[in-house]
């Protein structure tokens, strides 16, 4: 029987399309694409954006200020990629956990974590590996540390959440 | 300035199809990645792998040219200093990541599956952001 490698398929390729878009951030607007970094830039009140950003003006049209249309855009582009991914190939949308209480604990701990830390998953994880920096090689190794030994915490202490 | 911006949602979109293809907006197999004394799910390995292995050799190409096609100047994170800082950032961002399964691309991603615990986090996520950087963030 031949081995059945079609489970591999979709991290593989999903894997290769983060690559390519973190290549495509780079080469084409000279950024990194690092979502919490993203998230912010987005979000942050006046004044508080990347100095960066005032000075190349980068994405100030339609009445934007500098620096925040173009990363609405790539956040508008998430949600809109994964939405296409489900209706195109029919997989099923993931559910998360139902406990409301755990999911803002969580993203309380998430957000202080990744302004702190200067980055998440993508920023540290892909591209700052990826740019061979070893601050965000160590970052990437004490977040999955944490969260595998926080994972191992909630198993052995038998709590369901 | 036209062309920045399609890119950015072209970059944004392809992310995002990346992120639902390879599983990483299913918190629960994302738990399943992080559960290594459990029933380990590898899967997601190869997707940090496989995402890793282009941008290593695409960035070093990358980063020799000048500029960016569509702006004046690469924006590189220029800090490598290791401090308590960073250190305790990303030990809490993990325990959160432990704790529920998102991440922040994935959240913002799964936002299209209109669960009102994704919303949750998400508003969270951008609390805890504000939160840190008015109360912790040196700079």
């Amino acid at each position: 029987m031949a081995a059945d490698f079609s489970p591999f398929l979709y991290p593989i390729l999903g894997g290769l399309l983060i690559g390519l878009s973190a290549t495509l951030s780079l080469l084409l607007l000279g950024r990194i694409a690092g979502i919490s970094g993203i998230i912010w830039g987005a979000f942050a009140p006046r004044g508080l954006e990347a100095r960066s950003e005032l000075e190349d003006g980068a994405g100030g049209e339609f009445g934007f200020e500098p620096g925040r249309l173009w990363r609405l855009l790539f956040l508008m582009g998430l949600v809109l990629g994964s939405l296409v991914f489900h209706i195109v190939t029919g997989r099923p949308m993931p559910v998360p956990s139902d406990n409301a209480g755990l999911a803002i604990v969580a993203g309380l701990l998430v957000g202080i974590g990744v302004k702190l830390g200067s980055g998440c998953t993508s920023g540290h994880g892909v591209c700052g590996i990826g740019r061979l920096s070893l601050r965000s090689l160590l970052a990437t190794c004490l977040f999955m540390f944490a969260a595998i030994v926080t994972v191992a915490v909630i198993r052995l202490a038998g709590i369901s959440v | 300035m036209k062309l920045f911006n399609i890119s950015a949602l072209l970059s944004g979109l392809i992310f995002g199809v990346g992120l639902a293809a390879s599983g990483m907006t299913n918190p629960d197999k994302v738990i399943g990645f992080l559960d290594i004394f459990g029933q380990w799910d590898i899967d997601l390995l190869l997707v940090m792998g496989s995402a890793v292995f282009v941008t290593l050799i695409s960035f070093r190409f990358i980063l020799k040219r000048d500029k960016p096609f569509y702006a004046p100047l690469f924006v590189l994170p220029v800090s490598s200093l290791v401090d308590k800082q960073l250190i305790a950032g990303a030990i809490l961002f993990g325990i959160g990541w432990g704790l529920y399964g998102y991440c922040p691309g994935p959240v913002i991603a799964s936002l299209a599956y209109l669960h009102v615990n994704t919303f949750l986090f998400a508003a969270a996520m951008l609390a805890g952001m504000f939160v840190a950087k008015f109360l912790f963030v040196k700079k």
